[in-house]
């Protein structure tokens, strides 16, 4: 049973349609990413699955319970399903530990507050209000908030916004904790770094449809090589030294792109050239092509359907 | 489903009741309206002949029961009503919506929150009669199941109100229905003393019908059978139109 199953979701608000046909499958115990430019349809869909909007067509499964869930069966959902909101959420006069107490309180066999304050960074005793706390430590506080009721399945909008390095990477190995420890994670994230360093499956959205998905592996496709020189290089001799398969070309000016079956002896006869006309090792970079610049690609010049975070946010 | 042990609706309703007293009590301008100024208008009822309920041998019953009133309004309507907007609009209620709680459960939650609140204002409000020379008759006991009732005729309203308007909007409004319905609702000038129509139009309204009940159970020993009557009913209505039209987002 996956963890979230969507087939042919749509939702619009009044005249625009901010997901046109959406179908998607979350697997469990993974950790599978929304990604795509503003008003893609991410935040709608997200809403759609944790309850606080209606479909206006397709299904969705959550653990297995059709939405919407009433009664009993919302209740029992409920119960194993965390999520953290893209902003707000938080009582603004209330202190970290005792928001995430309350919490735990509506939760049976609930994490231990403090454990998970102490997990994302925060400190149990303090007594500041939220309202008094940086837009980062509050995000931290959301995640606990989130995390408190031991969900099998976490929704996370935007988890990192306005995060530090050090948040993010306090926040990265929390997520990985979680994931070891059997719970399924849909995250949505304009920090595409995240998504490289945590996503088992990624689904790229634009004009609230899927325009690709897959591993990152597989949307970022085979490893290349670039480096930087002069504009206009003779290319030629590069070329010759090149095997079979494998190609060269100025993509902007003074950038230069090997592709192919791009492995260490090509890396080797790059650099050596690279050498010859006395450029630095430290203008060749070797690798797959950034996660960024592939959802850019992949979504340039699709209308956005709507601004779905114009909603109700 | 995990098959995790449930918690019961009651537990999560407690759980939120105690919640939402601790962050109102924790509030200041909620302290303002829960004590200072009930208190202080009991001064001016009693101390003064500006108001038709303070004067006479029934002036401090009557004046304890308008005090009341005024609470239990403020308490269970207006400031329900703007604390409510302003927690959808800070996303709070949308987090508790992703929760297993209800909005059953967060209605008895604010409910029970109110009740509380309101028990420690009218022990305030008690406290400061007896200082000023009241004591209690045989209605003392009665008044306790009208407060509880006049909460329940006015928290369903003001959640209501917290969802239909934007939380500017029902800082504005809540606050005007409170001043109009003190003026000319049967509260600060009793229903007995409103010209024909208005004494009438008030005398079912949530608000004469409150002080009606509770000047009648001080002064007299039991409440008005009417007026409580007017309270069931618009205690029973407003459960309805609370639970139906009241949204998380």
């Amino acid at each position: 049973m996956p963890a979230v199953l969507i087939d042919d979701l749509t939702v619009r608000y009044g005249d625009r349609e901010a997901v046109r046909g959406l179908s998607l499958v979350a697997g469990t115990g993974a950790v599978t990413a929304l990604v795509g430019p503003n008003g893609a349809g991410k935040t709608s869909t997200v809403e759609v699955c944790v309850g606080l909007r209606a479909a206006t067509g397709g299904t969705v499964e959550v653990l297995g319970t059709r939405l919407p869930a009433n009664g009993s069966a919302r209740a029992s959902l409920h119960r194993d399903v965390g999520v953290m909101l893209q902003d707000g959420g938080l009582y603004s006069t209330a202190r970290p530990r005792e928001m995430v107490a309350h919490l735990a309180r509506l939760y049976p066999g609930a994490a231990d507050p403090d454990e998970l304050l102490v997990a994302v960074g925060i400190d149990p005793g303090t007594r500041t209000p939220l309202r008094r706390m940086s837009g980062g430590e509050q995000r931290r506080v959301a995640a606990a908030a989130a995390l408190v009721g031991r969900p099998r399945l976490v929704f996370l909008d935007e988890p990192t916004t306005g995060l530090d390095p050090a948040g993010r990477r306090t926040f990265h190995d929390l997520l990985r904790s979680q994931v070891a420890a059997g719970c399924s994670v849909l995250l949505t994230t304009h920090l595409l770094d995240d998504v490289e360093r945590l996503a088992d499956h990624v689904v790229v959205m634009a004009g609230g449809r899927v325009v690709a998905s897959g591993g990152v592996a597989e949307l970022t496709g085979d490893d290349l090589i670039r480096f930087r020189g002069p504009v206009a290089m003779d290319l030629s001799g590069l070329r010759a030294d090149l095997p079979l398969g494998c190609s060269v070309e100025e993509q902007a000016a003074g950038r230069y792109l090997v592709t192919g079956s791009v492995d260490p002896q090509v890396l080797s006869r790059v650099t050596s050239w690279c050498g010859r006309q006395g450029l630095m090792s430290q203008d060749i970079r070797w690798g797959r092509r950034p996660l960024e610049e592939v959802v850019i690609e992949l979504t340039s010049g699709i209308e956005q359907a709507s601004d779905d975070e114009g909603g109700t946010r | 489903m995990s098959g995790r042990t449930a918690q019961r609706p009651a537990q999560r309703a407690l759980a939120q009741a105690g919640w939402e007293m601790r962050l109102l009590l924790r509030n200041g301008e909620q302290l303002l309206l829960t004590v200072i100024i009930p208190v202080t208008i009991l001064l001016v009822l009693t101390l003064t002949d500006l108001f038709p309920q303070g004067r006479g041998p029934e002036g401090l019953p009557r004046s304890l029961a308008t005090v009341l009133t005024v609470s239990i309004i403020s308490s269970a309507f207006t400031s329900l009503a703007i604390a409510t907007a302003f927690e959808r609009r800070s996303g709070a209620l949308r987090l508790l919506s992703t929760t297993p709680l209800s909005i059953r459960e967060l209605i008895t939650g604010k409910l029970l929150a109110t009740v509380g609140v309101t028990a420690v204002s009218a022990v305030v409000v008690v406290l400061v009669a007896v200082v000023l020379g009241w004591r209690p008759g045989p209605g003392a006991a009665w008044a306790v199941p009208v407060l509880v009732l006049g909460v329940a005729a006015w928290v369903p309203w003001g959640l209501a109100l917290a969802g239909a308007l934007r939380a500017e909007a029902v800082l504005a409004v809540a606050n005007g229905i409170f001043l109009v319905l003190l003026l000319l609702g049967g509260v600060v000038i009793p229903v007995t003393s409103l010209p024909g129509a208005l004494g009438a139009l008030a005398s079912v309204l949530p608000s004469g019908a409150l002080s009606d009940a509770l000047t009648t159970a001080l002064v007299t020993g039991s409440p008005d059978a009417a007026a409580c009557l007017v309270l069931v009913v618009w205690a029973g209505a407003g459960v309805l139109v609370a639970t139906r039209s009241f949204r998380w987002a």
